[in-house]
């Protein structure tokens, strides 16, 4: 991150500044703050992160584990919990390839090319992330719904899409929508030309080139936006809860288990599964955190920071 | 244009932005495949909310917005977004301050927890954050005898915006800092500036566009909120009711008209405020 910035490298590397005691650290003085400052201000920044974040995270796994493992594997095993899980990996399935697609294709041509409005389309492609996710759900039931403009014609053609995995899997596109092609447009933008244009004069096609030449720089920032989609795609609560109708088995999501579940008062079931998609988080965070470690110079959400 | 010196100097003069056109394949397509499922998914979906809204007319709008309901949310969730936005400014400004210029350890652990917000499904958060603050939770034990209610009540919102919001500041504050130069700092302190006026009149007028983008990003994202409020809110019909909420018990009782209008409004709201984001980084650009 931004460590090879910090002014204490600048420091002998054995004296890091917070033990601000040596007299070559003391050189510095002028631009950092008194010792007692700074411990003050990382103790206050680390004590607010606790309180929010960490105790949180930490409250999920105890709740889930406070009737015991058997309560615990129950939960998990239980048919709607299963059937819960199933729909929220189709519909992750689903969405996350789709908004691949575009994001590969949305970042080639704003990336390689030059066009008006291009300024307006990247705005558009942000659009989803400032809607809110119960306007995003809604939308989908005033076209699809049984009082939509397309409800009947679906309604006709035996077609469910509202109350269905389509809707759900509509919404989840809706909300995962900028996530790749956020992380691809500023990467591919850097990346320039260049390389294809080599390629291209190598004689390779333009689906060759892609493949062997684009592909191959922009990969671990491809896996850093599926990464973040997927993520989202697996934990989407307020547009999926709009379309699906909640039918127990069938077309509940994994959140919406969790919102039935504690509406049943099932707090410790509500709270283990709530734990798988805990645990789902933490393993994005470890590989997110390890992307931005091994791979910086290849992705450009560590660039803007 | 990206222009490669090499291959532009293989063409004739003439030739040159016609072959470079051309140099790349795939623009048509991969344009066409952009906008086609940028206007499937997003742009006609968002369009139809407003053609549904403008059927109502305006008397049928307002007629929805000014129930006393409507407006009581349309309160809380503006009134609370805005307060969980003024706390992540601050605390948010406090931990990118300290990320990017103190070294401690534990650093590197924290530095990834500050994202869980966005990898921690909402709901999760939800039912996390109430488990904590309600009456028995590890918390609200120790607020409940003072008189501070927090769950089942408009803090609790509160808490649950500032915990979604809490990443957008950091992460844009965070870059600012780390590019501010040290030189500038220096020569403060060379003509005599102590530490505070070096902040003050230094650090802070380069870090508080930033600060302002996080500001107005936690904000946007705040009001749109839904899955982690309405566990900890209690919900109380004029009190603890958020505006996405009174959208889904629109949509419930079948009132789309009610649903649709609410929601134009507020999708109204959301772009002029990403609008006000849009102008006023254009406007910072200009004046670096």
């Amino acid at each position: 991150m931004s460590e090879n910035l910090d002014h204490s490298l600048q420091d002998p590397p054995q004296l890091p500044s917070e033990f601000g005691t040596g007299p070559l650290v003391r050189k510095n003085s002028a631009i950092t703050e008194p010792a007692w400052v700074r411990w003050l201000l990382i103790a206050l920044a680390l004590a607010f992160l606790s309180l929010f974040l960490l105790l949180p995270l930490l409250s999920v796994f105890t709740e889930a584990l406070r009737d015991g493992w058997g309560t615990y594997l129950s939960a998990l095993r239980e048919p709607d919990a299963m059937a819960a899980i199933r729909l929220t990996l189709i519909a992750a399935l689903i969405a996350v390839p789709l908004n691949l697609v575009f994001g590969v294709a949305a970042a080639w041509c704003i990336a390689k090319f030059e066009f008006r409005g291009k300024q307006l389309l990247i705005s558009l492609i942000d659009l989803p992330f400032s809607v809110s996710p119960v306007v995003a759900g809604l939308v989908y039931v005033l076209i699809f719904g049984a009082q939509g403009w397309a409800g009947p014609w679906f309604a006709a053609h035996d077609i469910k899409v509202i109350f269905a995995v389509p809707g759900i899997a509509l919404a989840t596109v809706f909300v995962t929508f900028p996530f790749i092609a956020r992380e691809l447009i500023p990467l591919m933008q850097e990346q320039g030309t260049d390389d294809e244009q080599a390629a291209l004069t190598l004689g390779a096609g333009g689906f060759r080139t892609f493949w062997s030449v684009t592909l191959p720089n922009i990969k671990w920032g491809l896996l850093y936006g599926v990464l973040l989609c997927n993520a989202r795609a697996f934990g989407e609560f307020g547009a999926v809860s709009v379309v699906s109708g909640h039918i127990r088995g069938q077309t509940n999501t994994l959140p919406l288990h969790i919102e039935i579940l504690y509406n049943e008062y099932a707090f410790a079931a509500a709270f283990a599964v709530a734990s798988l998609l805990a645990g789902l988080a933490l393993v994005t965070l470890a590989l997110k955190t390890f992307l931005e470690w091994r791979y910086a110079d290849q992705l450009a959400a560590a660039h803007r920071r | 244009m990206p222009i490669h010196p090499g291959t532009a100097r293989i063409h004739s003069v003439s030739l040159r932005t016609a072959q470079q056109r051309r140099a790349i394949p795939g623009f048509g397509l991969t344009l066409g495949i952009t906008l086609s499922y940028l206007s499937l998914i997003v742009l006609i979906p968002l369009a139809g909310v407003y053609f549904k809204a403008a059927g109502l007319g305006w008397d049928g709008l307002l007629h929805t917005l000014s129930s006393a309901r409507v407006l009581a949310s349309l309160k809380l969730s503006f009134g609370a977004a805005l307060i969980a936005a003024i706390f992540n400014a601050v605390f948010g400004l406090l931990v990118a301050w300290v990320f990017v210029r103190y070294r401690f350890p534990g650093k590197r652990l924290f530095d990834a927890f500050i994202d869980l917000p966005f990898a921690l499904p909402t709901a999760v958060a939800g039912i996390a954050l109430t488990a904590l603050y309600a009456g028995n939770g590890w918390i609200g034990r120790y607020l409940e005898p003072l008189g501070i209610q927090i769950a089942y009540h408009p803090l609790g919102v509160v808490v649950a915006m500032t915990f979604i919001g809490l990443p957008f500041v950091v992460r844009t504050v965070e870059p600012v800092l780390a590019e501010a130069e040290k030189e500038l700092e220096e020569a403060a302190a060379t003509l005599g500036a102590g530490r505070w006026i070096t902040i003050t009149r230094v650090i802070l007028p380069s870090v508080w566009p930033a600060l302002l983008t996080g500001f107005a990003l936690a904000f946007a994202r705040a009001v749109g909120e839904y899955g982690s409020i309405i566990f900890i809110a209690g919900n109380i019909p004029m009190v603890s009711e958020i505006t996405p909420l009174l959208i889904i018990i629109k949509l419930e009782e079948f009132d789309y008209a009610g649903a649709t209008a609410i929601a134009a409004a507020m999708l109204t709201l959301s772009f002029l405020l990403l609008l006000a984001i849009n102008l006023f980084q254009a406007w910072v650009r200009r004046k670096r």
